[in-house]
């Protein structure tokens, strides 16, 4: 799981980088910028869950 | 791929510049004064191992940045090698000599750059430091320095300070003024933030953090005097590397100087009485540790915007800041289970992207936003993920953590053979029962 959202972190820079250069239009490009945003935290969010300390009867 | 000269910047006055260094010779105030939180933050019996950590760990990086680091991170006007993709170039390293060849011949102003980036570099390296305290081996503590200063700082410094292209992004792509980041919210502070939880992952919580049963047992700080007087001395530092940042890098004439400094000042004042009232408010009286965290919170979020926004924009955002860092420190320990000392994450890169956001949404230029964001994502997106590698393969190498008997005996011990309190009695720690 940690790996696996590591991975996904840099797919959504380059999500980023992909919108600067095939939207010229403003609107469009701050979408796609946006949405790499978003895939960066899902990402992030999957490798903080999975470097989760264990607790209770789960240790 | 190919070598092309990278943009020069407007040039400054004669007075502008001496103003400048003298701000720059200030400025490592704010580094001292982090190291002092740091040890404050941590344990009695690691005091002596973790302010010798920071001294050593600010001299290898700055020994390595001068070998090789500088020559990546390149200075405006100089060289750099880039690729061209849909017609743009894309500036992302630099190419000056190493062992800063050739300094003596570039313009003073690029010289000052080039200190401002070595300031930078002290402060990035002790925030990793100040989150693995307790356990983190000073062997360790100093190759992380070496890699940070080495590679993953001297790239996101050209990237931004060196003519890189998240600078360009504004003459490239038409976005603002691109990536505004005048005092290092981004590449200080947020990258620092990232380095503190990759370390936190790697070298893992200390001893009794997190007990099989139960909640995250407290661990608090042994000196708050030290984390009070550290916050003092990094409003001193801190103003000079703003106002230095400023000069340099958003070219900020003298007049919008005390703007600048005003507003650095609202956001710490306002963050520290909004943390002031949260804790209070919560736990019935203050909390001065985490009221050091909402001061230093205030100050991370004014190294991108304070140049920017107006001092009502600062003190309502200085606000936010102090209401979100102790929610966010409470957060990371209690559900995320991320055992962070210093609290360098929620401080460091809740602050810093807080900061880079209202200098989006308040730069005058437009498109300012979507610069920020894509340089937001270029740090966590790909630095994170970077950071990661290199500190678990430097994990095999230099271990991370200390054996346990050395965090039950205290760093300063186990590693100095002496502790920085000799005449106080140690007592035993209740959560290794």
């Amino acid at each position: 799981m940690k790996y696996a959202g590591l991975l996904v972190m840099p797919a959504g820079f380059f999500l980023s980088i992909a919108a600067l250069v095939l939207f010229p239009d403003a609107a469009p490009r701050a979408a796609f910028v946006f949405c790499g945003l978003a895939v960066e935290a899902l990402g992030l969010v999957v490798a903080v869950r999975g470097h989760m300390e264990p607790r209770g009867e789960d240790r | 791929m190919t070598t092309s000269p990278v943009a020069a910047v407007p040039g400054m006055t004669d007075a502008a510049l001496v103003l400048c260094l003298v701000l720059l010779l200030v400025s490592p105030l704010s580094v001292a004064g982090v190291a002092l939180i740091n040890a404050g933050l941590g344990r009695s019996r690691s005091a002596a191992q973790a302010l010798l950590g920071n001294l050593a760990i600010i001299a290898v990086s700055a020994i390595v940045f001068a070998v090789a680091g500088a020559s990546l991170t390149g200075f405006a006007g100089g060289t750099g090698l880039a690729f061209h993709v849909a017609g743009k170039p894309w500036n992302w390293v630099g190419g000056s000599p190493l062992l800063l060849g050739g300094l003596a011949g570039t313009p003073l102003q690029s010289q000052l750059g080039l200190l401002f980036a070595f300031v930078a570099l002290s402060l990035v390296t002790l925030i990793p430091w100040g989150s693995g305290a307790d356990r983190l081996r000073l062997h360790a503590g100093a190759a992380i320095a070496a890699v940070m200063a080495l590679l993953v700082f001297p790239l996101l410094a050209h990237w931004v300070w060196g003519g890189g292209w998240l600078g360009q992004l504004g003459v490239n792509f038409s976005l603002g003024a691109g990536f505004l980041d005048p005092a290092g919210a981004g590449t200080i502070h947020l990258m620092g933030g990232l380095s503190a939880l990759t370390v936190i992952w790697v070298a893992g919580p200390r001893r009794g953090k997190f007990p099989k049963e139960g909640f995250a047992t407290a661990m608090p700080g042994h000196n708050a005097a030290y984390i009070l007087f550290g916050c003092m001395v990094t409003l001193v530092g801190w103003l000079a590397f703003n106002l230095a940042g400023a000069m340099l890098w958003v070219h900020a004439s003298l007049a919008a100087l005390p703007v600048t400094a005003i507003n650095t000042l609202l956001l710490a004042s306002g963050s520290l009485c909004a943390t002031y009232t949260v804790t209070r408010i919560r736990f019935g009286k203050p909390d001065a540790s985490l009221c050091a965290n909402g001061w230093l919170t205030g100050l991370v979020a004014s190294s991108a915007c304070a140049a920017v926004v107006t001092p009502g924009v600062a003190l309502t955002v200085g606000v936010i800041a102090g209401i979100c860092t102790p929610l966010l420190v409470e957060f990371l320990e209690l559900a995320v289970t991320i055992d962070d000392p210093s609290g360098a994450i929620a401080v460091h890169a809740g602050g810093g992207l807080l900061g880079l956001l209202t200098a989006g949404l308040f730069a005058p230029q437009p498109g300012q936003l979507v610069a920020q964001m894509v340089g937001i994502g270029a740090i966590v997106g790909l630095m994170l993920p970077l950071l990661y590698v290199l500190f678990r393969a430097l994990d095999r190498f230099v271990p991370f953590r200390v054996e346990p008997d050395g965090e039950r005996i205290g760093m300063d011990l186990h590693e100095l053979g002496g502790g920085a309190y000799p005449e106080f009695v140690i007592h035993r720690d209740e959560s290794y029962r």
